[in-house]
C-alpha cells in the first residue's frame, strides 16, 4: 500500500517524465557536447572536444558586439515594457467591467497572434517609406525620411508590442490582490492621484513588475522573428546569429556554442534577479 | 469602484492605437489592387486574397500547421494531465524538480531548443518529419497545458474527491466522474492555449521543417525576408481572423484572462 | 459491545500527536457530538473512521467488523463534509443517485430511494437544480441527502453547520435532529459549537488536544465538569483559585481569598482547588439574604437577559440575569449576591489532589 503509493506520482509523470528525457534533457546535453567539438569547412563536425569554440567567440570583437546590441535590445525593450505596461495594468484594474474585458480582448489578443504577422505589421509601420515616415513627412514635421527599419530602436519598438502582454499580465496578478480600500483611504487623507500611484500603487505592483521584467527581459534577449524580419542581415542579434551559423554557415560547434552561451548568460541573469528579489521583499509579499 | 481620469483614459487610447496599429496597417495593405504594400491602400481589391488560392505553398502550409497544431497540443495535454494530477496532489520527493522540469521549455531561449531538436531529430533521422515536429512541440506546448491544468487541480475542494469515495466510487470511477469534468476547463483551456502556440510558432520550427513539412509561419517569414507583396498580407490577414475568431470562441467558453492568467478573477 | 467501538485510537503526524488514545463507544441509533477547541483532533478522528486518515494505532469496530482494513469506499458511511463537497457538475438529483450508482442499484428502486430522501430533507422541487444555485442551506440538505440515501450503517457529519449565518444555522439544527431521527441512522457530529453539540446530541464528547476528557449528556457534561476547561468550554462559567479545608457528609468547607465559603462534598484531597460558578446561578438579593456583598462594574443588556459584571472580595464575577422588565443595579452601585452551595463545583486544580 505505501510502496504503491509512492509508485503512484511517478508513474502519473511516466509518460510526460519519458517524452521530456528523449527530447529536452537529451538534446541538451547533446548541443552543450557539441559546442565543444571542432568544424571544417571541407571535414564538417569533428567528434574531438576543445573549448576552440568559445576562445574563438570570447576573442572577436564581432561576436561581443552582438552580444551586447542583443542584451541592449532586451534592456530597452524591458524599460519600455515598465514604463507602458504598470499604468496601462492599473487603467485596466480601474475600469468598469465591460469595458475591461473588451480591453483585454485588445492588449492580450495579440499574444495570440503570430509574432511573424505582428513583425509584418511593424515592417510596414516603419520603413523608409512607411506608413510613420509618410504620415510625418505630410505634416511637414519632417522632410526627409527617418531611419527606423534596420534599426535596434525598431526592433525595441516592434518587441515592445510583443512582449508587454506579459507585463501587464504579471502587474495585473500582483495588482489584483490588492486591497483597493487602500487607495480610497490614501486619498481622502489628501493624497493626490499620483501621490496615490506612487505612493500606495506601484509598492503593491513591485513582485509583479520585477517578475513581469524577468520574462520580458529573458524573452527579448532570445526573440528570433522579429530582430530577424526588422534587423536584416545588417542588425544581428544572437538568436540571428545562430540560425545564420547553423542553416547557412553551418558551422553547427559554433552556433551551438553561442546558443550555450546565450542560455548560460540567460539563466545566470535569471537567478541573479530572482536572488535580489527574494532578499528585498522576502516577508513582504507572500 | 474608481473610474480613471482624463490622462488615464488618453494614456489608453494611445496604448490601444500602439496595439492594434500594425494589425490594422496588415490588414489595410492586404485589399490593395496594386502590387506593393501601401497603406492606407489606395482602393479595395481582394486580389491578393484570390492569389492565396494560386500559392498552394501557402495552403499546404495551413494545413500542416492545423494538423500539428492538434497533433502536438493533443500529445501535450495527454501527458501533461496525468503529470499535473501528480504534481497537484501527491506529496513526493521530486515533485518541484519535476514540475521545473515540465516549466523549464519557458525559460530555456526558443532558439537554443531549435537547435537542440534539430541535432536530436538529425541524429535519429527523423528531421523535416511530421512526427519529429510533434514531438518537440509537445514539449514546447507541455507548460502552457500543465499550468492551465495544475491551476484547476490545486483548485478542487479535495474533500469533493472524498464524497465519491465514501459513496462507494473506485479510484478510476472518481477521476472518470468527479475529477475529470472539475479539471475539464482547464484541460481545453490548457489545449486551445497550446494549440494556438503551436500554430504560431517559429523559432523553433524553422530549424526542424523540411520543405515538405513547412508551417504556414515558416513559409511566412521566408516570404518576407525575401520578397514584399501584397500576398503575405493578405495571408496574414487570414491568420489573423482565424486567430480573432479562437479568440472570441475562447473567450465565451473560458474566458481570455483566465487562459492567459491562470486562475484568477 | 456496542454498535461503534472506538479503542485506544492514537494518530502520529511526524513528531506531533494529533489524537491521542481515544476510546468510545456509541449506541446503535444514538446522536454522539465530537465537541472541543480548534485543532484539537476531531476532523482526524473522523477521517480515521471514514478510512481517508489510516491510524497510528488503536481500532475501530462498527457492527462488530473490524473497519482498519476495510477501504474508505467500502465501508458505507453517509459523511457530510464541512464545505458539503457537492458534485458541482450534477444536478441535485444526479448528486443524490451517485451512492446508488456505485452500489449497483437502478431503475424504479433508485428512483424511490431518491424521492424517499428529496422527501426527507424537503427538496424534492429542487430536484434539477445544480448546486450552484442554491443556498447554503439548501446545499448542506442535498449533501445530507445524499450520504443518507445509501443507507449507511453510520452518519458522520464534520462541521455541518459552519458555513450557514446564525439563524439559519438554527433552523437547521432542528432540521438535522428531525432527520436523524427520521432515519433512525446512528450519527457522530464534529464541532467546535458547544450550543450546536448541546441541541443535538445524544451524549457529548469533549476533546482537549487529542484525548477525550469527558462524555455525557448535555445535562451532566454542563452540570458536572470535570475540569475548568470544560466547565468554560460548555457555557460561561466564573472559575476562581480555592483552598479546600475538609470534605465530609455535610458537606466541603473552602476558603477563598479568606472568606470561607461551602460547597457539596467532593471526593479530593484538602489543598489548593478550583470552584465554578455559572453566572447564571448568582442571583442578585437582598442585603439580608446576600452571602457577599459586590460592586457593579459594568452590565450589558442581551435583551432576553441582562449581563453583570461585579467586584467582589473572592474576585471578579460574572453573573447572568433574567430581563424581566425591571429595573436593574446600575454600574457603581453595590449589591449583594447569593447562590446554593449545591450549585458550586469543586474541581482539582492539578492531578494532585485527585483521591
Ligand atoms: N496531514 C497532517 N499533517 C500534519 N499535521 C496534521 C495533519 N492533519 C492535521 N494535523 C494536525 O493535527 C491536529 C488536529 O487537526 P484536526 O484537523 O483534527 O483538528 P480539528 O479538531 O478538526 O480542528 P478544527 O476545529 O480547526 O477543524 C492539528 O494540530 C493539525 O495541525
Ligand atoms: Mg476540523
Amino acid at each position: 500500500m505505501n510502496r504503491l503509493a509512492s509508485a503512484k506520482p511517478w508513474l502519473l509523470s511516466g509518460p510526460a517524465l519519458l517524452l521530456f528525457l528523449v527530447f529536452l534533457l537529451i538534446p541538451l546535453v547533446m548541443t552543450f557536447l557539441l559546442s565543444f567539438n571542432s568544424f571544417s569547412f571541407y571535414g564538417g563536425i569533428e567528434e574531438s572536444y576543445g573549448l576552440g569554440n568559445y576562445i574563438e567567440i570570447l576573442s572577436d570583437s564581432y561576436f561581443y558586439e552582438i552580444f551586447l546590441r542583443t542584451f541592449l535590445i532586451a534592456l530597452g525593450t524591458t524599460i519600455l515594457c515598465v514604463l507602458l505596461g504598470v499604468p496601462e495594468a492599473y487603467i485596466l484594474l480601474r475600469m468598469r467591467p465591460f469595458a475591461r474585458s473588451l480591453m483585454l480582448l485588445v492588449v492580450l489578443g495579440p499574444l495570440l497572434i503570430s509574432v511573424v504577422v505582428r513583425t509584418l505589421g511593424w515592417s510596414i509601420l516603419l520603413g523608409n517609406k512607411g506608413v510613420i515616415n509618410e504620415f510625418l513627412i505630410r505634416l511637414d514635421l519632417i522632410s526627409s525620411p527617418v531611419k527606423m527599419l534596420y534599426t535596434s530602436g525598431g526592433i525595441v519598438v516592434a518587441l515592445v508590442h510583443v512582449m508587454i502582454p506579459f507585463m501587464i499580465i504579471a502587474v495585473w496578478a500582483a495588482l489584483q490582490r490588492r486591497d483597493a480600500s487602500a487607495e480610497q483611504a490614501a486619498e481622502s487623507l489628501g493624497a493626490s492621484p499620483v501621490k496615490v500611484f506612487t505612493r500606495i500603487v506601484l509598492p503593491q505592483a513591485m513582485p509583479g513588475i520585477l517578475s513581469g521584467s524577468l520574462i520580458v527581459f529573458s524573452l527579448s534577449a532570445s526573440a528570433f522573428a522579429t530582430p530577424a524580419i526588422l534587423g536584416g542581415r545588417r542588425i544581428k542579434v544572437i538568436s540571428t546569429t545562430v540560425y545564420d551559423e547553423f542553416l547557412n554557415t553551418l558551422n553547427w560547434p559554433l552556433g551551438a556554442a553561442i546558443a550555450v552561451l546565450l542560455l548560460v548568460s540567460v539563466l545566470v541573469i535569471m537567478l541573479s534577479w530572482n536572488r535580489l528579489v527574494e532578499k528585498r521583499y522576502s516577508g513582504v509579499f507572500e | 469602484m474608481n473610474s480613471n481620469g482624463k490622462y488615464s483614459l488618453i494614456f489608453n487610447g494611445l496604448f490601444t492605437i500602439f496595439m492594434v496599429a500594425p494589425l490594422v496597417v496588415v490588414i489595410g495593405v492586404s485589399f490593395t489592387p496594386t502590387g506593393y504594400l501601401e497603406f492606407p491602400p489606395s482602393g479595395l481589391s481582394l486580389r491578393w486574397f484570390r492569389a492565396i488560392l494560386d500559392n498552394p505553398d501557402f495552403i499546404d502550409a495551413a494545413w500542416i500547421s492545423l494538423k500539428l497544431g492538434v497533433c502536438s497540443a493533443t500529445v501535450s495535454t495527454i501527458v501533461a494531465v496525468p503529470a499535473a494530477l501528480a504534481i497537484g496532489r501527491e506529496r513526493f520527493l521530486g515533485r518541484e524538480a519535476l514540475q521545473a522540469l515540465f516549466l523549464s521549455p519557458l525559460t530555456v531561449p526558443t532558439v537554443v531548443l531549435g537547435i537542440a531538436f534539430l541535432r536530436l531529430l538529425s541524429l535519429l533521422e527523423i528531421n523535416g518529419t511530421f512526427i519529429g515536429l510533434t514531438l518537440c512541440h509537445a514539449i514546447i506546448i507541455t507548460p502552457f497545458v500543465l499550468r492551465l491544468v495544475l491551476s484547476s487541480v490545486v483548485g478542487i475542494d479535495q474533500s469533493i474527491e472524498k464524497a465519491a469515495v465514501s459513496l462507494g466510487a473506485s479510484g478510476w470511477v472518481v477521476f472518470r466522474r468527479v475529477t475529470l469534468p472539475l479539471i475539464m476547463p482547464g484541460v481545453v483551456g490548457g489545449w486551445v492555449l497550446a494549440f494556438i502556440t503551436s500554430f504560431d510558432e517559429l523559432t523553433v520550427t524553422v530549424f526542424i521543417v523540411n520543405p515538405s513539412t513547412t508551417t504556414l509561419p515558416v513559409r511566412l517569414f521566408s516570404h518576407i525576408t525575401q520578397t514584399t507583396d501584397p500576398l503575405i498580407a493578405s495571408v496574414s490577414t487570414m491568420v489573423i481572423l482565424f486567430t480573432v475568431a479562437l479568440m472570441l470562441l475562447i473567450n465565451r467558453f473560458y474566458g481570455l484572462d483566465r487562459l492567459l492568467m491562470g486562475e484568477s478573477r | 459491545m456496542s454498535f461503534l467501538e472506538i479503542k485506544a485510537l492514537t494518530k502520529r503526524f511526524f513528531d506531533m500527536t494529533a489524537v491521542d488514545d481515544f476510546s468510545l463507544s456509541v449506541e446503535r441509533g444514538e446522536f454522539v457530538s465530537l465537541l472541543g477547541p480548534s485543532g484539537c483532533g476531531k476532523t482526524t478522528t473522523l477521517q480515521m473512521i471514514a478510512g481517508f486518515e489510516d491510524p497510528s494505532s488503536g481500532s475501530i469496530i462498527l457492527n462488530g467488523r473490524n473497519l482498519s482494513k476495510v477501504p474508505a469506499r467500502k465501508r458505507g458511511l453517509g459523511i457530510v463534509f464541512q464545505t458539503y463537497a457537492l458534485f458541482p457538475h450534477m444536478t441535485v438529483e444526479q448528486n443524490v443517485a451517485f451512492g446508488l450508482e456505485m452500489r449497483g442499484i437502478s431503475g424504479d428502486d433508485r428512483r424511490q430511494k431518491i424521492a424517499n430522501a428529496l422527501d426527507l430533507v424537503k427538496l424534492s422541487h429542487l430536484a434539477k437544480r445544480f448546486p450552484k444555485a442554491m443556498s447554503g442551506g439548501q446545499r448542506q440538505r442535498v449533501a445530507l441527502a445524499r450520504a443518507l440515501v445509501i443507507e449507511p450503517e453510520l452518519l458522520l457529519l464534520d462541521e455541518p453547520l459552519s458555513n450557514l449565518d446564525a439563524k439559519l444555522r438554527e433552523e437547521m439544527q432542528l432540521e438535522l435532529r428531525r432527520i436523524q431521527q427520521d432515519a433512525g441512522v446512528t450519527t457522530l457530529l464534529v464541532t467546535h459549537d458547544q450550543s450546536e453539540a448541546m441541541a443535538l446530541s445524544d451524549r457529548i464528547a469533549v476533546m482537549q488536544n487529542g484525548r477525550l476528557m469527558q462524555i455525557g449528556t448535555p445535562f451532566d457534561t454542563y452540570e458536572s465538569p470535570k475540569s475548568s476547561f470544560i466547565s468554560n468550554f460548555l457555557g460561561k462559567s466564573n472559575c476562581l483559585d480555592a483552598r479546600l479545608i475538609s470534605t465530609g457528609d455535610d458537606g466541603a468547607k473552602l476558603d477563598v481569598n479568606g472568606i470561607q465559603i461551602t460547597g457539596p462534598a467532593v471526593n479530593l484531597l484538602p489543598g489548593k482547588v478550583l470552584i465554578s460558578l455559572r453566572p447564571e446561578r448568582i442571583d442578585i438579593v437582598d442585603s439580608a439574604e446576600g452571602v457577599l456583598p459586590a460592586r457593579v462594574l459594568e452590565r450589558i443588556f442581551l435583551g432576553d437577559q441582562w449581563l453583570f459584571r461585579l467586584e467582589t472580595t473572592i474576585g471578579n464575577l460574572l453573573v447572568v440575569r433574567r430581563n424581566r422588565g425591571r429595573r436593574e443595579a446600575e454600574p457603581g452601585e453595590t449589591v449583594h449576591i447569593a447562590w446554593l452551595p449545591e450549585h458550586l463545583r469543586i474541581l482539582p486544580q492539578s492531578q494532585e489532589n485527585v483521591a
